[in-house]
């Protein structure tokens, strides 16, 4: 994908996806599109940062959500019967 | 991270306590010890609201280690110049080490004790008369030049939406980017909203047993939430194009920039250099007083009591709120929001969005407005009188030996 598209933003140079600036067709605003092909588990990129892996292969343009990559922490922080929070691995 | 030469036209002129701090502002703060005060309290400010007279306080009658040493950082900020505390005359608070401390301090201070004066009439007049007297001393305050390595900032989010972590939190990321290349002292918390980037962010630590301490910070942060039974990741946020927690967290986390971190401190704990700090709000020990901020204007306290000049605030959906003793610069990050309520508004943010601006663009903005607004622009909640202050109950245990690595 272009970063010069301006209906996409790019938030940090090493992100591997780009944020809707505009609605785009089955992509509401703020959500994230692949920057480029991404495999499966290899981590999302955004802010420079890991928020996540990708589930399965995404091609360049596709929408990456809920269907095609997950949290690599816990989606939701519990405590067991130590009162420790879970960090995932 | 490239050099950043400082803007030599941005002249801030301080003003010059006799404790050697420079503030930016030349207020005067009205205290109340309890809450059987603040009417008085309220009355004595209220004619000089406009002319840089503050209300601050604590309601509780019961003591608090943290609200005494909350007070006495706040009486004695850079911005403060003169104190009026109001006491009721029999409330808990330990007014006369306050009035000792600000009097250390080389400021004016006065008590008006309400039950000793004669109640409520002769109370008001009573204070009102020593504001007067005070302003007019105030006008002679010495100025001097206040170097950006001198100032310190704070920033929080309030009303986020969608849009806070794509426009307006990575701009003021970039500001402090900015502040800390050029050895301003730059402040961001809440560590209950860092869960899921504590790593991320441990790994920018100075030093290794920094990062160990910013790590148990959010753990303890994680574990103080969850007692309260507050819920992190909601589905409501996956509609807005947030997929996991850690894209939630790190959405709050950017406003602190990429910058390495220097330090971790507390409330009322103020950086000692310049560098990037982390503010721990969540209180030790055990869970006690409730939500750790019960409201934004908690947060903007203690960010303020641990010196910050000036509070960069980024808000969505919207909020209006500013602040006693310190100036609050908002920067809207949804565009529709800030066509809406621009009155209350300094930056849009949402122009990023719109592709009218670059993250850069507005972060070089918010820089260059600090900077203005410390050499005295009044910011948009300045002008419209805004002055909240919250001080609630907490308890903290005094930071660690690693969290200010030299």
């Amino acid at each position: 994908m272009e970063n010069s598209d301006p209906r996409l933003l790019l938030l940090s140079p090493a992100d591997n996806v780009l944020i809707a600036r505009v609605a785009l067709e089955g992509i509401p605003v703020g959500f994230k599109i692949a920057r480029r092909a991404i495999s499966a588990g290899e981590k999302i990129i955004k802010w420079g940062a890991p928020i996540g892996s990708a589930t399965c292969d995404i091609v360049a343009g596709a929408r990456v959500h809920l269907d095609n990559m997950k949290s690599d922490y816990l989606t939701t922080y519990t405590f067991d019967g130590e009162h420790r929070y879970e960090t995932g691995h | 991270m490239e050099s950043i030469a400082m803007k030599p036209d941005t002249e801030i002129l301080g003003y010059l306590r006799p404790d050697g701090k420079k503030g930016i502002r030349n207020h005067i703060v009205v205290a109340y010890l309890v809450e059987c005060a603040h009417h008085v309290a309220r009355e004595i400010v209220y004619p000089f609201r406009e002319q840089g007279v503050n209300l601050i306080g604590f309601s509780g009658c019961y003591p608090n280690a943290y609200a005494g040493r909350m007070m006495k950082q706040l009486c004695t900020h850079p911005n403060v110049g003169g104190v009026l505390l109001v006491s009721l005359g029999c409330e808990s608070f330990d007014r006369s080490s306050l009035a000792q401390a600000v009097r250390e301090s080389g400021r004016p201070v006065y008590t008006v004790g309400i039950q000793n004066s004669g109640g409520t009439k002769k109370s008001i007049e009573e204070g009102r008369d020593w504001i007067r007297q005070t302003l007019a001393s105030l006008e002679n305050t010495p100025r001097a030049p206040l170097r950006v390595d001198e100032l310190i900032v704070g920033t929080v989010c309030g009303g986020s939406d969608a849009t806070s972590g794509i426009t307006a939190n990575p701009a003021i990321g970039r500001a402090f980017d900015k502040l800390v290349a050029n050895h301003a002292a730059a402040i961001f918390e809440e560590t209950g909203e860092l869960i899921g980037c504590e790593q991320i962010m441990a790994n920018r630590a100075a030093t290794k047993e920094l990062g160990h301490e910013l790590l148990a910070s959010v753990d303890k942060a994680a574990k103080y939430y969850t007692t309260l039974g507050h819920g992190s990741f909601a589905v409501g946020n996956a509609d807005g194009g947030l997929t996991t927690l850690e894209e939630k967290s790190m959405g709050a986390y950017c406003k602190s920039g990429s910058s390495k971190i220097s330090g971790l401190i507390k409330p009322g704990d103020v950086p000692p250099r310049g560098g990037l700090y982390l503010l721990d709000v969540v209180p030790d020990g055990e869970v006690r007083f409730g939500f750790p901020n019960i409201n934004d204007n908690a947060e903007i306290a203690e960010l303020i009591a641990c010196g910050s000049h000036v509070v960069l605030f980024s808000t969505g959906r919207g909020s209006v709120v500013g602040s006693a003793i310190s100036p609050v610069i908002k920067v809207c990050a949804n565009p529709e929001t800030y066509r809406r309520m621009s009155d209350d508004m300094d930056v849009n943010a949402g122009r990023i969005l719109e592709g009218a601006a670059s993250l850069d663009e507005v972060g070089e903005e918010i820089y260059d407005l600090t900077l203005r607004v410390a050499a005295g622009t009044p910011t948009a909640s300045e002008a419209l009188g805004h002055q909240e202050f919250v001080l609630t109950y907490k308890s903290f245990e005094p930071i660690g030996p690693s969290c200010l690595p030299s």
